[in-house]
Formats: structure tokens, sequence, C-alpha cells
């Protein structure tokens, strides 16, 4: 019994110690000029273009890399081909690598002094210092959540269920809508999650390749850095609550894609 | 209706899981395909669902060249081993799934599950989850949804192998019975003997990837093509190259012309059938199998010593060509 109690000690106080306790130190130290002073320093127009800018890159990016997570991960699980496991080596990379390292590589690849970057800037197409490199940034650093969580429920549920569909006449794309994907739909939403949290939370390769321009390329991560830079501690402290809110919001909308057989 | 494979061959790897296998199954058949593992008779209902490709040959069905087709135009029925149920769908949306893709109207939909749920047994079962359903329960549906589309022809996988003895008994009898009021082309791939036996009318017995025989149950049994026939349907001792069933064994008290010597090593009673497991005088094992009321006569016990006749044997040499029988032990 006493052990089964200082267990419990432990494992509650290391989590309230390490991660109650200083989220909630922000959100003391937002409100702590009142709510009136905390809302206006989250609406100003930075503000509201940041959040703006960090829910438009973070739609872009959990869609694409849920579509094209789903598609890898079929790949991956069902196909048999040379490179194979170099595919899914390479898919770690954005896990080890740094952000700032990923960062700098964009910059090096678009920036108009290089060959692709001039190219594109000949058509208009202007990557760093814009949404366009903020968006590439944040898909490269959360690319691999969906690819990872889908990958084991993918091999679990096997081929059978959708033999049987192929037999019953459905449609290679008819079986993928009806079987495989409502099959995969936890392993979907929960790397959907990590991947929103990711593009959201991202601060270091995107604050390379911003440019940090206020109002123009400021994400919400370097718009709070940005506050705190310049002492304005409410408006950093408000800023982080906004990004804490939507990262909660994330995590129980996932509860709606629970398996239906289970409620 | 009917089935024809012709010249089929299959590799995996280096593996030949088909041989230029060639089999016919008449319109309103239940053939059996029956055979040890790794023998090919998956890899055969496969090719004929579109499941696999073949290397080379042809698949006909109803008189049509599927060769190459997908499944979803060679108008068969699939029941899995392991069910294959949809998860994530109710039995009724299960059974429903194929009238569905092809898009028939709703209540004509809802008639023809309801309708499948009775003739499987699982009315007042439409609305739960495959996972709420036990194994025999699951494979009726998995049945019904095959059934559903209204097969030219029905293909299942070793549909009992992942159920209990009990259980088994009952869906095979069941299926034997749906087979008689249906009369859908029915293959079934099985390496239980009994089962073959006792469902089917033709038997296809297979091993490595070639056919061994074709035949009614009674056929492959009283007239086996080859030892590996004679060995796998039924239970047989081995004598050399002599091959007896151990009920064409005839025990007696006395001796005559053609009976040699032996010793009641053991005694097994299974019920009405009673195991004598004997040793010959050159110490060569064998066992036979009696009546309990012919044991009771003969008074069989441990350490007896009887004299034993082969009523009934066959010789197979090593190129498997079946020899005369000698009545000699």
């Amino acid at each position: 019994m006493i052990s089964r109690l200082g267990l419990r000690f432990v494992a509650l106080g290391y989590l309230a110690l390490l991660l109650v306790f200083p989220v909630a130190m922000v959100f003391a130290r937002a409100f702590q000029d009142g709510v009136v002073a905390a809302w206006q320093a989250v609406t100003t127009p930075e503000a509201l273009h940041a959040l703006w800018l960090t829910i438009l890159v973070a739609a872009i990016a959990v869609t694409a890399n849920t579509v094209f997570g789903i598609i890898c991960a079929i790949v991956l699980v069902r196909h048999r081909f040379r490179g194979r496991n170099l595919l899914d080596a390479v898919l770690d990379l954005p896990l080890a690598i740094s952000p700032v390292v990923v960062g700098l590589s964009l910059l090096i690849l678009y920036s108009l002094t290089s060959p692709v970057g001039a190219w594109l800037a000949q058509y208009g197409v202007r990557i760093v210092f814009s949404t366009p490199g903020i968006v590439l940034a944040t898909i490269f650093v959360s690319l691999p959540f969906v690819v990872r969580e889908v990958m084991p429920v993918l091999r679990e549920i096997g081929t059978e269920q959708e033999q049987a569909a192929s037999t019953l006449g459905a449609s290679p794309f008819q079986i993928f809508r009806m079987i495989t994907l409502p099959a995969i739909r936890q392993g979907v939403a929960y790397g959907v999650v990590l991947t929103t949290a990711r593009a959201i939370g991202e601060f270091g390769a995107v604050s390379v390749v911003s440019g940090k321009i206020s109002g123009v390329t400021e994400t919400m991560t370097v718009f709070v850095a940005d506050r705190f830079q310049n002492f304005d501690l409410v408006g950093c402290y408000a800023a982080s609550v906004v990004l804490a809110v939507i990262a909660i919001g994330t995590l129980l909308l996932t509860n709606l894609f629970e398996p239906r057989e289970d409620r | 209706m009917s089935i024809a494979v012709c010249n089929v061959s299959k590799r995996f790897n280096d593996f030949v899981a088909l041989d230029d296998v060639s089999v016919e199954a008449p319109t309103g058949s239940l053939t059996a395909l029956l055979g040890p593992s790794g023998s090919g008779k998956s890899t055969l209902l496969r090719a004929i669902a579109g499941l696999d490709d073949p290397d080379s040959g042809q698949i006909i069905i109803s008189g049509e060249d599927k060769t190459g087709m997908p499944p979803q135009r060679r108008g068969v029925g699939f029941v899995f081993q392991h069910y294959a149920a949809f998860k994530h769908m109710t039995v009724f949306d299960n059974v429903a799934f194929g009238l569905k893709i092809r898009k028939h109207p709703k209540d004509v939909i809802r008639k023809n599950v309801n309708e499948l749920l009775e003739l499987v047994q699982l009315d007042g079962f439409a609305g739960r989850y495959p996972t709420q359903l036990s194994g025999g329960q699951r494979q009726r549906m998995a049945l019904a949804r095959a059934l559903a589309v209204e097969p030219q022809v029905l293909l299942l996988d070793e549909p009992f192998g992942a159920l209990d003895a009990q259980v088994r008994q009952e869906l095979r009898a069941w299926l034997r019975r749906l087979h008689d009021d249906l009369n859908v082309t029915t293959i079934l791939v099985t390496h239980d003997q009994e089962e073959a036996m006792e469902v089917s009318d033709r038997i296809v017995l297979m091993n490595h990837g070639r056919i061994e025989q074709v035949g009614g149950p009674q056929d492959l049994y009283e007239d086996p093509a080859s030892k590996f026939v004679m060995e796998f349907i039924g239970p047989v001792n081995r004598l050399g190259d002599t091959y007896v069933r151990p009920h064409d064994i005839e025990i007696q008290l006395s001796a005559n012309g053609s009976t040699s010597e032996a010793t009641v090593e053991n005694l097994i009673y299974l019920g009405f059938e009673v195991r004598v497991e004997l040793a010959l005088k050159d110490g060569r094992k064998l066992w036979a199998q009696v009546t309990r009321e012919d044991a009771r006569q003969l008074d069989l016990e441990g350490g007896k010593q009887v004299h034993v006749r082969m009523v009934h044997s066959r010789v197979f040499d090593r190129a498997n060509e079946e020899s005369p029988a000698e009545d000699s032990l």
C-alpha cells in the first residue's frame, strides 16, 4: 500500500513539477494585470495577424501531412520495393534534425542568391521571408507524425477486410473510403493532433525562414518571443495562453474520433 | 455456374505453390479442396477469386474466362478463415455492404439483409458490432455478407478453422443443409479430412501444389490412387510397402494358414470402438480397430497372444504404383 502511494506520489509530483506548474505560471502571469490587459495584448493587429498566420500555416501543413502521411503509410506497409527501408529511415529525419538547421537549409535552398530561389523569383514566387517558407518549414518539422501513427494500425488491420470488400464489388477507392479509412481513423486522428501541436508550436525553423517581420511573417510563437524581448510580459504570456488553449482544444477534438463500438 | 481451372501454376519466389493444376467444380456441387498446409489449396482458391494472380493458366467461371480480371468482376463470394468482418460496421451494414456498393434501393437492401440474417440465424443481431459476436456467429455473418450479392460461386477458405470443435461440428451440418437449399456451386478449403468427407460431395486432394486425386469421399477412402491419399484419408498401418486400414485387421484366437502371431500391447477404449495396439513377432507394431463387442468376446487384454489376419491391404512400391496386394505380414 505504501509503495503504491509512493509510486503515485512520484508520478504525480513529477507531472506537477515539470508540466502543470510551469503552464499554470504562464496562465497566472498572463492575467496578472487583469483580463482586460491580457485581452488587449492579444487583440493588437500584430497579435491577430500572428494568430491568423499560425492557424493558416498549421491548416496547410496538417492537411498536406495528413494526405501524404496516409499515402506514405500505405506505400510503406503494403508495398514491397527497393529502397523501402531507406524511405522508412528518412521519415524520421525531421525528428533528428534540429529545427534551426531545417530553417537554415531552406534559407540556403530558396534564398534569392541560390539557383532555385532565383528561378522561382522570375515567376514572382518568394519562399524565404514570406508565408510559403513558413509553410515549408512547418511541413518539414511536422511530417512524420501521421505516417508513424498510421503505420502500426495499418499493419494490425491486415488486408483481409479489404480483400473481402473487393470480392463484394467495391472499387479500390470505395475500399479505401469505406473500409481502410474508418479502420485507421484513430491513428489518423492521433497523428493529426500531434501534427497540429507541432505545427502550432514550431519556433526554430520558422524564426529562421520567416525573417520575423512583425505583422507580416510573425507566427504566434515568434510573436511570443518578440514580445518577451521587448519586455511586454503581459503580451508574451497572454499569447502563450492562446497557444495553450488551441493545443488543448485540439486534444479535446480527438475525443470525437473515439471508435463507436467502445462508446 | 461451374468453375474450371486449367493448367494453373503459381510460384512464390522459389516455392512452387501450384504446379500445372487443372480441376473442375460442376454446377451446384460442393467441392472440398483438401490437403496439408502448404499443399496449395488456399492459393488455388484465391486464384479462382482473383485475390492472387496465377503465373500461367486460366480460370473459367460459368463458361466465362475470368483470368486476369479483378475480384470485383468475378461474381464470387469469398469467406475467410478469420471472418474478415468489417469491425466498424454493424452486422446489418456488413451484410448490406455489397448491396450498397451496387446502389440497390434502401428498402430492397433492408428486406434482403433481414432475409439473409434469418437464413444464417442472426435475426435480432442486426444492430450489433462484430466484436459482440461469437466466432461462429461472425462466420455466419460473413457467409450472409458473401451470399448477399448473389454470387455465381461461393468460395470458403478454411471457414471453420478458427472455431472450437463443437461449433465447427454444428456449422458443418448447417453448411451442408444450406448448400442443399441454395445449390450455389461451392468450393471449400480444408485441411481436415473428416470435414471434407462430411460436408462435400467431391474431394480434390492436393499435395505439393499438385492434385493427387479427385473423387467422392468414398472413392478416395476405398480406392486411393497413391500412398499419400491412403495415408491422408483415414487411419492406416504401414508395414514396409504394405498399407492396411486398422479395421481391416482381424484378430483371432487360433492360428490358420493366413494369420500371423501377435501380442496385444495395449487396449484403448473409445466408446463403441476399441483400439488394439499389437506387436508382431518380428517386433513390428500395428494397431487394429475392433468393436467393443468383439474385444469382449475375444477377451482381449494386455500381454495376450493372438493371431491377426489382414482382410484387405494395399501395396504401394517406391514409385508410388500400386501392385497386387499380398496377404501375408
